[in-house]
């Protein structure tokens, strides 16, 4: 889409300024052992986060795991119980909303219905006691910005999904906020239009190095956009890192689960500190668990080959159950007495799908490595 | 307590949540000063003799040894639950024809079917006088039976309650999904069983809850036995008897109290099916579609024309009546009726009706809409929002005519401050205001709850104080409903009866009060006059809201009518 291109000559001394306001220290914001309790109800608990300047950060977790009223506590929606949120050396712990500083966009967009696309966008400019002419100009380029220029005189109701929450985007960011927050922005959007906004949102933010925080359920989303992903889970942070950090480095099978797919298969330890399923031993990293312990095994279905790789890959015997196919790639379960009880997900790419011509009742060599398997305990 | 839940209001706190803390507690002040107080001092008067000294329950154990106060209460419980029966059926029928059949010229019966709304309800007492009276048209029907005693309150009280339970059956019929019936359908099940399993217990709340609000409206109404009652006694006009006619306060006050607690029981009912309702309708539901049955149709169409025949036979006998030079003697038409010199009124009451519509449907509207923001959209002190969202919903527990008497009782007090609101304009618009509170309030929630919970919060992060936000989004978005609180008002102000026959003075008469004393002294036709007047504001008023809702509110509406373009 060209008008990404355009980001280059956007308000560059806007840019600037934003960049010379905040250069001097490296953590742009600071959580602090923040909780939040609803009744009995402890939605966070003991949460420490430090973002940098310009970072683009997730909060990532299954529904209810407390990412949104982290959020919101830091947007100063929501008072925390307990901890504090420090934003450049400031503590804003118990400002109200008004006197911090971000934009925010929702799930919902929130748009106001009875308001211009182009009123929408000024909202939030008319009360900092802007000129008409500077309020035209500032509309003008975030419509450009985010390329609804045609149609800035429309009502919400007239633009679809996307081109709604691009509006609130842009409504959130007239102000020039030193933090954004997206609180599962594109949930409510269909998956065409939510991978094209994707890379927009990314594409934008680095352009206008705004420190962002994001909160989503959706990994993939999570993956594609942030430069550091904070996993939750039942109100704390499980696993913090790059994306490839927390997909590589899963740190507990329930991560292992969630960001991406996992084949578990349960196993103990054996007095010659190898991995045993079933009947089958197998040659991994077994780190510090000792002998006799239950522990599982995960493999992702990616990881798992037709081909041997090394010397030392683990093999497998076993028979293919059920094709499924899944457009660029083929999910092939097997099943292998074995080694597990359950069936083994394997993924492979539809090309060598093709070529190699895998069809029900086959009977294959299933190869995966030594560092690729993974052991957690049960 | 369930029924006192409220919408999530997650945001932090502001200095406008503050204000608007601030502002509640001023609620919680007016409510008490203008409802809980008032009403205390009802209570308290029952159990208080003549002197003043508290005798306990004595006043009530009188009441019960008095055989002719009892059998009043027995009259009401009979007029109402008669009533209720025969309207919840002929609502239901008529609502069924209006939603589920494709029976032709809906929207000319459901015109008519409102057309009660806009009459106090002694106008049905009236044009029954004039049809079956003494000097009926068709008095010979009746086979001797007078019009005045039951039957004329159980016909008249079916007429005016006729609409309102219209109105819940309707929308309670409306909500259904249509693939309950093609699943019966595809299981072949017979046109009869899908009526009893599926219709019916899909209404079942609306039709509880039409049962309850009819119940009360008949059970607590004195205008109609007032007019038409003969020497059948009700508990409504038992209370005026004992208060404006013995001046037996205390007796007055403990009939109130048998007033009220069905009336109380009838309401947390009634609530407690609405919540009920709502549950049953998800928003996956397809909207059901009537299909063409041309026998069902043409039933209906009898069924229906039948009803708004006998509505405008009504209606138009009270306006012949009117115009009548002297029933039934001299049927020449004259306008000397509207000339209400004669009877040493004037037109002052009529005027002093607008003027209380008026205020009543203004203030009202603000104070109502306001309140309701502030409980729905602030971050408040979950304790206020609870007392407060309870006050609002109060009043619609509390008959008119009781909190008529409370105020007497409350306002009337030597030592009271607000003494000074006693036979002023001020006390009847208060009055107003508090009686129509809860209906309006919920209308006003409905509305708010249906903007998007985050408008704050996103404005707080914009840095645009919610005052701002108020008036420049939630108003003009809100402002049909906000029209209808105030037709809501007006309409009711104008033809209310109960609520203030007790607090008008000499120079706040009021139409419908006024109507009630012209037939006292057998002026008839200046009654019928009188309540006619008052149809045609409410004729006018409504009118002038249908021209506003399409003109002005196209300008500021314009969002609502730009359904996304196909291009």
């Amino acid at each position: 889409m060209e008008f990404w291109l355009k980001l280059n000559i956007f308000d560059e001394l806007n840019f600037v300024n934003f960049m010379t306001k905040h250069k001097n220290n490296n953590m742009y914001l600071e959580v602090k052992n923040l909780s939040k309790s609803f009744g009995n109800f402890e939605a966070i608990k003991n949460i420490d986060i430090d973002i940098k300047e310009g970072e683009f950060v997730c909060f990532l977790g299954p529904s209810g795991c407390g990412k949104t009223t982290l959020l919101r506590c830091i947007a100063g929606l929501e008072t925390q119980t307990a901890g504090s949120v420090i934003q450049k050396d400031i503590d804003i712990s118990h400002k109200p909303p008004s006197n911090r500083d971000f934009g925010i966009v929702f799930q919902s967009y929130a748009l106001f219905p009875n308001l211009s696309v182009f009123s929408n966008i000024s909202y939030g400019l008319i009360n900092n006691k802007w000129k008409k002419v500077d309020i035209k100009r500032r509309v003008d380029e975030l419509l450009d910005l985010v390329n609804l220029s045609e149609h800035a005189l429309k009502y919400p109701s007239q633009l679809s999904g996307g081109e709604q929450q691009r509006v609130a985007l842009a409504r959130a960011l007239a102000t020039s906020p030193g933090l954004l927050l997206l609180d599962e922005p594109l949930s409510a959007l269909d998956a065409k239009v939510r991978v094209f906004l994707r890379k927009q949102i990314r594409d934008l933010q680095r352009k206008l190095g705004v420190t962002t925080i994001m909160v989503t359920h959706d990994q993939e989303e999570a993956q594609t956009m942030a430069d550091r992903i904070f996993v939750m889970n039942e109100g704390k942070i499980i696993q913090s890192g790059t994306p490839s950090e927390i997909y590589t480095k899963a740190n507990s099978p329930f991560i292992a689960s969630f960001i991406g797919s996992m084949n578990f298969i349960s196993a103990k330890i054996d007095s010659s500190k190898k991995v045993k399923c079933n009947d089958i031993e197998i040659n991994c990293d077994t780190g510090s668990f000792g002998e006799n312990d239950s522990v599982q095994l995960a493999i992702r279905p990616e990881e798992i080959y037709f081909q041997k790789e090394n010397q030392d890959d683990n093999v497998i015997l076993a028979t293919i159950k059920e094709i499924e196919f899944l457009g660029s790639f083929q999910r092939v379960y097997f099943e292998s007495k074995s080694f597990t009880n359950d069936l083994i997900i394997v993924d492979v790419p539809s090309a060598n799908a093709r070529k190699i011509k895998l069809a029900n009742h086959a009977e294959m060599n299933l190869y995966f490595s030594k560092q690729d398997a993974r052991i957690y305990s049960k | 307590m369930n029924l006192l839940r409220f919408g999530d209001i997650r945001r932090g706190k502001d200095s406008s949540d503050r204000v608007g803390q601030f502002m509640l507690v001023s609620y919680i002040i007016l409510f008490l000063l203008f409802l809980v107080l008032p009403l205390g001092s009802l209570i308290s008067k029952s159990l208080q003799n003549k002197n003043g000294e508290f005798v306990g329950l004595a006043n009530y154990n009188l009441y019960l040894q008095e055989p002719a106060l009892f059998q009043s209460l027995y009259n009401s419980l009979f007029v109402a639950i008669s009533s209720t029966i025969i309207v919840v059926i002929l609502a239901f029928l008529f609502s069924y024809a209006l939603t589920r059949t494709c029976m032709p010229f809906k929207g000319f019966f459901k015109l008519i079917a409102l057309i009660p709304l806009l009459s106090p309800s002694i106008l049905a007492a009236i044009a029954l006088v004039y049809w079956f009276g003494n000097q009926g048209v068709l008095k010979e029907v009746l086979l001797g039976k007078s019009i005045y005693g039951p039957i004329g309150i159980i016909m008249a009280s079916v007429y005016w309650t006729f609409p309102h339970a219209l109105i819940i059956l309707t929308t309670s019929l409306s909500l259904s999904d249509s693939r309950l019936y093609e699943a019966a359908e595809v299981l072949k099940t017979s046109k009869l069983r899908a009526f009893f399993t599926i219709t019916i217990p899909g209404a079942r709340y609306g039709i509880i809850s039409t049962a309850f609000v009819i119940f009360t409206q008949v059970f607590t109404d004195f205008g109609v036995p007032k007019v038409i009652g003969g020497n059948y006694n009700v508990l409504a006009t038992d209370i005026y008897k004992e208060v404006v006619g013995m001046q037996n306060f205390q007796m007055g006050a403990v009939i109130s109290m048998v007033l009220l607690v069905p009336a109380m029981i009838a309401f947390f009912i009634d609530r407690y099916s609405r919540k009920k309702q709502i549950s049953l309708l998800t928003s996956r539901s397809v909207v059901f579609k009537p299909k063409k049955h041309f026998k069902v149709d043409m039933i209906m169409l009898a069924f229906c024309s039948a009803l708004a025949l006998i509505i405008i036979l009504m209606i138009g006998m009270a306006q012949y009546g009117a115009i009548v030079k002297f029933w039934p003697y001299n049927l020449n038409l004259t306008l000397k009726n509207y000339n209400f010199e004669v009877a040493g009124l004037g037109w002052d009451s009529f005027y002093n009706s607008v003027r209380l519509a008026f205020y009543a449907a203004v203030f009202g509207t603000i104070i109502i809409f306001v309140g309701a923001y502030l409980i729905e959209k602030l971050r408040i002190n979950e304790g206020t929002r609870n007392v407060v969202q309870f006050f609002a919903l109060m009043p619609m527990a509390v008959p008119g005519l009781v909190l008529g008497l409370a105020y007497i009782f409350f306002f009337n007090a030597k030592d009271n401050p607000l003494n000074f609101i006693y036979a002023t304009m001020i006390i009847l618009v208060v009055n107003t205001i508090v009686h129509f509170y809860t209906v309006s309030h919920l209308t006003a929630v409905t509305a708010l709850k249906q903007m998007d919970k985050e408008f704050e919060s996103v404005s707080l992060s914009l840095k645009i104080p919610i005052y701002k936000m108020f008036w420049r989004v939630t108003l003009p978005v809100c402002l049909p409903p906000i029209f209808d609180i105030s037709i809501y008002l007006f309409v009711n102000a104008m033809t209310t009866v109960s609520g203030v026959i007790f607090l008008y003075s000499y120079d706040t008469t009021l139409a419908s009060v006024s109507a009630i004393h012209l037939d006292e002294q057998g002026e008839v036709a200046k009654a019928a006059a009188m309540a006619m007047l008052i149809v045609y504001v409410s004729i006018a008023v409504r009118l002038t809201h249908t021209v506003i809702t399409k003109k002005v509110l196209r300008k500021t509406q314009a969002w609502r009518y730009n359904i996304i373009d196909t291009n």
